[in-house]
């Protein structure tokens, strides 16, 4: 009964019939259709198989990293092969997996359904911006298959310029051709959102899923271009001679750093706030209730997405920078804590007198709650100048970051997957295997990037390959852990595609949800809607929605008798 | 393998106040953490949609002031805890005038240990207890970072440019000492070992000279007035006749002017960039005749150099600790002029 | 869909040419946002080195020819009024005009490439393209410049960004040209003629910007 009122609605404009449905998935065939497609749903799949294929790469190179570090000596790489291993990981992971991931894939797919809209503004731009995440991918690829790139994902000067024996220039080449898919993908997104909001449709009435992603596309607009440029130099540092960076010319390698952390800062929250977004959308729905505090998540996005600029070098307390630049940086650190705090207590605050559903996307988004508490409160850690030159470039960071990254974005990535599995392909995925990898991953997850915590204190700098025994204790858990965790990768990997032609079909509401996109049929049509949707109600109207609907059982009956 | 370590030891002065700070940070992290997990969990539960038996009438109604509670408490917090950590950050950034300096360089995959005194060591530092030292460092390569877990202490070391870092040890033992930013194929072989003494083992290691590579030939400062000598720089920085060349006694840490008019400190990278790229910075009514020194000289000699200038004293308070009068340097007076220190023992394999 | 408004001009996604128009609009002004974001990590560098090495920039920037930079300068300035007179002509519905002010800008955009080329062909010559034949003399009075080669680095990245832009900017116009010859504009429609000029326009006001930092320190 819960498809009820949105069949009643469309039938009474007198629309469609009750014909079997075309949608953006059957409405044309062959591959050609889709290679040619500027269907932004059709695109936002595109992304979604690419984007796994890198995070299968990547992963894979994780699990060579954990297989590595089991014991302390050299067993399976030479050093050689660990920094290329590791670089390789970072790469893929940052690059192709956690930038595009939320935005990519989902926001393509839901943005312009949630705010009413037809299409993307510019569809023919976003499919170019698949086009050159693919090209950028292939390139970092023919980099790794002609011998790989041992700098890390940070590209430091000069060993990057100037020392480094890998492809650099070619890995460059493919970052440098990606930042431009996430550029145009950002356009993309703020003109939607400025310009194609549906008839009523005020800012204030947006899903939080559409505000994280405009402030993440702020970041990809204007924190994308400054690393492009800083990797162009490192290019024809590298490529033509030039010397920017080159300390025997009097250049400064330590200006990398800011121009690389100008942007990659800054990329943690593209990272993470549509992973906020998903968080906020799956929190209502399943604890059936208003978002609590609904203005000050908005903002809070816009928050971090602002102050999160002014923050980079943060990353460069013993970079030898300036220490009163250490102070400032430190200080506004600090800060952008505080708009990520406002986001945890209104979640909470959301649950508080709600009807809370166990399903899978609500298990992922406590999940989430969970390990953001602690990778956003170890970030204080790192924050704080005092602790910070210890912990630098040890396993403690690379700890906290994978919480942020893995633990916020993946698990929000997860999440959004499940919750809008139904409505992008019209079928359930099993709830039971669901929760279940759900709870794997959780569980895998801490066992692995807790220790590291342990290790990082204790002084474990990151990139080692061989280390001091003493640290091995933590390094043994930390690759059981992954484990743990990648088998509760795979098993969604499995049901999803059996879900595909097996699993149930979805209706076109299943969680009885608020928002536009739950108003159309799953999957969607073409165009998205079969009428022009108009907003009359404040978002997240899950109390009149649980009204409506147990008011329609008795009425429908009534209605029926009436009939007959 | 199967004991599980928690912190490092805590072997300078900084280690207290680190740690102290560390475990009001883990408190604090195990105090949210745990609070809002089981506001969710008891939320979680007790509001589960099965349980029809739950009140849920008035919910919590849209709140400014406890959103403004939960702005302002964490914003306090965050205060608090950034101004401790800068209160840390200022003792680590600073060191003391009584502080002893060393010379460290890094170079793909090894330190260099250069002290006053002489003693030359490799991946490895003799320190001794409750003596403050001060490192002046440089990269002949890529970017390193001289880390020490034991003490609490980092710092890049930057090719191009000295970078500074003291602490003061206070417990004898073997730490270790840890190349902590990636520099290529060996940088998990870029370890070595901070070796802390009693003052009077210490004394006694200084007299000996027996360690890994040390030559008690002679002080950094005669080896660096020794280049001084056979590089030609005394033809026209005499210590007297200003005539072609600023007079260097007296110059560290002073004032200068330059011919821009634009006032710099002479401190160490000032002296290096000078030796170097002669023509940067000029010191006010003088041309730009001095030749260029890069690639023709050593980080490592530049650091005798550096040592050698600083050795001829500062302005008015002079400087206390860059002149190392320890007794060691008076008995290695006694070796001929002529025996050159063993300073090109490690060259760099790469030169660009 | 079957809004009276839409019409084969007007993509699918939007409601109406207005909306259209506005968004193409909103969408050149982000991405012009996000090309000051990319110079301006150039910018940065070239500031901060100028800050450390005044003395070297200011000899160093002696060697450019300050009246090939003004040319160049005013080539640039000229094409930018063609483009503006031509997004006039196409809002007016004159198709010649549009064709022959595309042309005139694009000739002009040429003679800047071509003049650049010269210049860089210059460089070459005089060993100041950095790298192991690097080797910097000067004009008298202005030999001393120690970082020089730091100079001519950002010389070559930025103008050659720069360049690389212009040659955007270029592809763009050709493809105008083509459209605007089949009388694909007119009156209700030339919102790509405009688009491209503001594109247009901001890579001649980046040259702006590059002529003084680069050519015109120190000319007293």
């Amino acid at each position: 009964m819960d498809t009820t009122s949105t069949v009643e609605r469309v039938s009474a404009t007198g629309i469609i019939s009750d014909t079997i449905r075309t949608n953006f998935l059957n409405a044309d065939y062959g591959i050609k259709s889709w290679l040619l497609t500027k269907d932004h749903k059709r695109i936002a799949i595109l992304y979604l198989i690419s984007i796994t294929v890198f995070f299968m790469i990547g992963g894979a190179f994780a699990a060579m990293i954990r297989m590595e570090l089991i014991t302390p000596e050299a067993d399976v790489f030479t050093s050689e092969a660990y920094n290329k291993v590791f670089t390789t990981h970072g790469i893929m992971m940052v690059f192709f997996f956690l930038i595009p991931s939320i935005p990519a894939t989902l926001g393509n797919f839901l943005v312009p359904v949630m705010v009413g809209a037809r299409d993307l503004a510019f569809p023919r731009i976003n499919l170019l911006s698949w086009y050159i995440y693919v090209i950028g991918g292939l390139f970092t690829l023919t980099a790794l298959v002609l011998g790989g790139v041992d700098t890390g994902w940070t590209f430091y000067t000069p060993y990057s310029s100037t020392y480094s024996n890998g492809y650099v220039m070619l890995t460059g080449i493919g970052i440098f051709i990606t930042g431009f898919s996430s550029i145009l993908t950002g356009l993309n997104f703020i003109v939607t959102v400025h310009k194609m909001r549906a008839p009523g449709l005020g800012w204030f009435r947006l899903p939080l899923f559409v505000w994280a992603n405009y402030a993440a596309s702020l970041i990809m607009v204007l924190g994308t271009p400054v690393v492009a440029i800083g990797i162009v130099m490192i290019a024809l540092e590298r490529g033509l001679g030039l010397g920017i960076f080159d300390p025997r010319l009097g250049g400064d390698p330590v200006l990398f750093q800011h121009i690389f952390w100008f942007y990659s800062h800054p990329a943690v929250y593209i990272m993470i706030l549509p992973g906020m977004g998903v968080v906020s959308e799956i929190m209502a729905c399943f604890s059936r209730r208003h978002i609590f505090g609904y203005k000050f998540i908005a903002f809070s996005s816009l928050g971090i997405a602002i102050i999160g600029f002014l923050v980079w070098g943060h990353h460069m307390f013993v970079s030898g920078q300036s220490s009163y630049a250490g102070i400032v940086f430190s200080l506004f650190t600090f800060i952008v804590a505080v708009p990520s705090a406002i986001k945890v207590f209104n979640w909470t605050a959301t649950m508080h007198k709600g009807r809370i559903v166990y399903s899978t996307p609500m298990m992922y988004a406590l999940g989430f709650i969970g390990l953001f508490l602690v990778g956003g409160l170890t970030g204080l850690f790192c924050a704080s100048l005092g602790v910070d030159i210890h912990i630098h470039d040890t396993y403690f960071i690379v700890a906290h970051f994978h919480y942020v990254m893995v633990g916020g974005s993946v698990m929000a990535y997860l999440g959004g997957i499940h919750f809008w599995w139904p409505k992008m392909t019209g079928r359930m995925y099993p709830e039971g295997w669901g929760r279940f990898s759900a709870l794997l991953v959780f569980v895998g997850f801490n066992l692995t990037f807790f220790p590291q915590f342990i290790a990082g204190y204790l002084g474990m700098p990151r990139r080692y390959h061989v280390y001091p025994p003493e640290f091995q204790i933590y390094n043994v858990l930390s690759s059981g852990g992954a484990l743990v965790l990648g088998i509760g990768f795979t098993i969604p990997l499995i049901y999803l595609f059996w879900s595909l032609k097996y699993g149930e079909k979805a209706g076109p509401n299943p969680w009885r949800a608020a928002g536009l996109e739950w108003e159309t049929t799953s999957p969607p049509p073409t165009f998205n809607f079969d009428y022009q949707p108009v907003v009359d109600h404040e978002p997240y109207n899950y109390s009149e929605i649980d009204a409506r609907s147990s008011a329609t059982v008795s009425t429908h009956s009534v209605q029926e008798e009436q009939h007959v | 393998m199967w004991n599980f370590p928690l912190l490092p030891d805590q072997a300078s002065t900084f280690a207290g106040r680190v740690d102290g700070l560390y475990f009001f940070l883990v408190a604090l992290t195990a105090f949210f953490t745990v609070m809002i997990s089981l506001m969710v969990a008891f939320m979680a539960i007790r509001y589960r949609e099965t349980n029809t038996k739950v009140n849920r009438d008035n919910p919590l109604p849209e709140n400014p002031t406890m959103e403004a509670v939960w702005i302002g408490v964490p914003l306090v917090i965050v205060l608090v805890i950034f101004f401790w950590g800068v209160n840390i950050y200022f003792a680590i950034a600073r060191p003391p005038a009584n502080a002893v300096d060393m010379y460290v360089t890094g170079k793909q995959w090894m330190w260099k240990i250069q002290h006053p005194t002489g003693q030359r060591e490799i991946n490895e530092m003799h320190v001794a207890v409750g003596q403050p030292v001060r490192l002046t460092m440089i990269s002949q390569d890529v970017i390193h970072s001289f880390y020490v877990p034991a003490f609490r202490v980092k710092q890049d070391v930057l090719p191009g440019r000295y970078s500074q870092l003291w602490f003061e040890p206070t417990k004898p033992g073997i730490y270790h000492l840890f190349c902590a930013e990636f520099c290529g194929t060996k940088h998990s072989g870029m370890i070595g070992r901070v070796v802390v003494m009693e003052p009077a083992d210490y004394e006694r290691w200084l007299a000996g000279g027996s360690s890994n590579g040390g030559s008690l030939g002679q002080t950094m400062a005669d080896a660096g007035a020794q280049i001084f000598e056979t590089q030609g720089c005394i033809t026209c920085h005499k210590m007297d006749d200003a005539s072609r060349a600023p007079i260097l006694k007296g110059l560290y840490g002073k004032s200068v002017t330059l011919n821009g008019g634009e006032t710099v400190t002479a401190d160490e990278q000032y002296i290096r960039e000078s030796i170097l790229r002669s023509g940067a910075k000029i010191v006010a009514g003088y041309g730009p005749i001095m030749p260029v020194y890069q690639n023709r000289i050593s980080e490592d000699e530049l650091m005798q150099l550096v040592s050698y200038i600083k050795s001829l004293g500062g302005p008015a308070t002079g400087t206390p600790a860059a002149t190392p009068s320890a007794a060691p340097a008076s008995e290695a007076k006694g070796t001929p002029a002529a025996a050159k220190p063993a300073q090109n023992v490690n060259e760099p394999s790469r030169n660009k | 869909m079957s809004d009276a408004a839409h019409n084969s001009l007007v993509a699918h996604q939007f409601d109406d040419a207005r909306q259209q128009q506005e968004a193409a609009t909103v969408g050149m002004w982000t991405f012009l946002i996000t090309e000051i974001m990319f110079f301006g990590g150039l910018i940065l560098a070239y500031m901060i080195y100028r800050n450390q090495f005044a003395e070297s920039f200011h000899a160093a920037s002696r060697v450019l020819d300050v009246w090939v930079g003004c040319f160049n300068t005013c080539v640039l300035l000229v094409s930018s009024l063609t483009m503006a007179l031509g997004v006039r002509a196409a809002q007016m519905g004159d198709r010649k005009k549009l064709v022959l002010f595309i042309i005139v800008t694009m000739i002009f955009g040429a003679a800047f490439l071509g003049v650049k080329a010269y210049e860089y062909s210059e460089k070459f010559e005089h060993h100041l393209v950095p790298g192991p034949t690097f080797h910097f003399h000067g004009v008298p009075g202005h030999e001393h410049a120690p970082n020089a080669e730091i100079f001519f680095s950002l010389y070559f990245a930025m103008t050659g960004v720069h360049a690389l832009h212009m040659i955007v900017g270029l592809g763009l116009m050709t493809w105008l040209l083509r459209k605007s010859i089949k009388g694909a504009f007119n009156k209700d429609y030339y919102n790509p003629v405009e688009i491209c000029g503001l594109y247009w326009h901001f890579v001649d006001i980046v040259w702006i910007f590059l002529y003084p930092l680069l050519y015109l320190i120190d000319r007293s």
